[in-house]
């Protein structure tokens, strides 16, 4: 065994530094875009909106049930092929890695963001949707303003822990070859051959990243608990 | 859409059995991760309950350790970085270990103590969960805290997870594909090679989600069935209130 020689990983910090990025980049875009479509995705099945509730309801079933690494492989695929069918007279057009990692995240996330939501909306008492109507207030109104601000006030430490786990699984585009934290340093290490010095750096900075993440998590948790309880 | 799968491919087998194959390592890295993860988890789960400061500390670290490391990293470290920690005879041991089987036991431990720290903190939302009665009553009867976790309190909250323990038996068998990344010719990794042999990505894709979907269906199924097989007796009208921790997701995939 070779002595540990850390100064590898001062020389590769400004590129690791562009890796990390990237990868808050892709969580941030997916985060935003995922808790979009899958608030989305939610209230179709709450409302119970015909055809669109049973596509729904496959579309989470589907993604939840294969790996990320499957999902992100068909959609290196696919994109393409549907992107070339739509703008390019059925040709298939390049897309690259990168745009197909944000779409990728964004629409695999909105699934388990779903779920959390789904959930949140069952647990909003009766008794608010009377009150709303009863104010005749619109259906949009009463989701806008009544329904969905308690659901996310509930749910809020649960999405923050599963985007804490999408932060976490950005990390696999390393199957598409991107310059993501851990693509960086694999990078790096091909290069200079320092695989132990990189890859130990790369899981203390996901360490002291995630656990701050969950700390502020659990203090959340406690705030947010609503104090009169129906 | 599926004859790619029963043709001849480069090495004399059909492309089904490239299938087969990936499908074997799969399901053997998924239910030997799953007895390491739930061995080690019950173990940790009742120590972060412990009285005792040092064992409940040391278990609280290892949850955070192994929960806040996404799991390729920790596939990273235990392929390349272990064996290069290690004294030199005992890595290069390691390194020198027949193809599959080099990939095989890196991926199996990191998968098991990932999943591990995650039943982890199942099984101590179970205890915690129990009434303070059940604890008191076993110290009345004069079983001592060790007697009292093995067969009053543990039994009790184990059955009580059933149902969320589900979402993290789905985590481990779609976390086998993480394995792809060092080497380890799983189902996820044929489904590629096929495609990449054939160009026939749709066919080689799709017969590979299907078989997901599959062990989904069937590990859903397992768990319902533990679930009522093992139920508290009485618990029944409790169950509804338990819904929402199923929604915890059992990690990366």
């Amino acid at each position: 065994m070779n002595a540990l020689d850390f100064s590898v990983v001062v020389d590769a910090l400004p590129f690791l530094w562009k890796g990390l990025q990237f990868s808050l980049l892709l969580t941030a875009v997916a985060f935003v875009a995922g808790l979009v479509l899958g608030t989305g995705l939610a209230l179709v099945q709450h409302l119970q909106v015909p055809v669109l509730a049973q596509l729904a309801k496959g579309y989470v079933a589907l993604i939840r049930s294969i790996p990320l690494i499957m999902v992100l492989f068909w959609f290196f695929f696919l994109v393409p092929l549907i992107a070339g069918w739509m703008f390019n007279n059925g040709r298939p057009m390049p897309v690259g890695g990168v745009l197909t990692a944000f779409l990728t995240f964004s629409l695999f996330e909105a699934a388990y963001y779903s779920e959390i939501i789904r959930v949140g909306l069952r647990s909003v008492g009766k008794g608010q949707y009377e009150a709303a109507d009863a104010l005749s207030l619109s259906t949009l109104q009463t989701y806008r303003h009544i329904i969905l601000p308690q659901v996310f006030r509930v749910t809020s430490p649960i999405i923050l822990s599963q985007t804490i786990i999408l932060f976490q699984d950005t990390s696999l585009v390393y199957v598409l070859s991107l310059t993501d934290l851990v693509g960086a340093a694999s990078k790096v290490a091909q290069l200079n051959g320092r695989l132990v010095e990189m890859y130990l750096t790369v899981a203390a900075v996901y360490l002291v990243i995630c656990t701050s993440a969950s700390q502020l998590v659990a203090v959340l948790r406690k705030r947010t608990r609503i104090a009169t309880n129906r | 859409m599926f004859d790619v799968l029963f043709q001849p491919a480069i090495d004399g087998q059909l492309y089904i059995q490239w299938l087969l194959s990936g499908l074997m390592w799969t399901l053997l890295l998924a239910v030997g991760g799953w007895w390491i993860a739930f061995a080690i988890g019950v173990l940790v789960g009742v120590g972060r309950t412990s009285r005792n400061r040092a064992v409940a500390l040391a278990a609280r670290l290892y949850v955070e350790v192994f929960r806040n490391i996404p799991v390729l990293v920790q596939m990273f470290l235990w392929y390349f970085v272990l064996p290069e920690l290690l004294p030199t005879g005992l890595g290069d041991r390691i390194k020198q270990m027949p193809p599959p089987w080099g990939a095989f036991f890196p991926a199996l431990a990191c998968l098991g103590l990932y999943t591990a720290a995650r039943i982890a903190e199942q099984v101590r939302a179970g205890i915690e969960a129990l009434p303070a009665g059940q604890d008191e009553a076993a110290a009345a009867l004069g079983l001592s805290p060790w007697a009292a976790r093995r067969h009053i309190i543990v039994p009790q909250a184990l059955r009580l997870i059933v149902p969320s323990l589900t979402s993290e038996v789905m985590g481990i068998y779609k976390n086998t594909s993480v394995a792809l990344t060092i080497g380890l010719l799983e189902l996820t990794a044929q489904a590629r090679q096929i495609s990449e042999a054939t160009f026939q990505t749709f066919g080689a894709f799709a017969a590979a989600t299907i078989i997901y979907l599959l062990l989904a269906l069937v590990a859903y199924r397992l768990m319902l069935w533990i679930d009522r097989r093992f139920q508290i007796p009485g618990s029944a009208p409790a169950r509804k209130a338990r819904r929402l921790p199923i929604l915890r997701r059992g990690g990366a995939l």
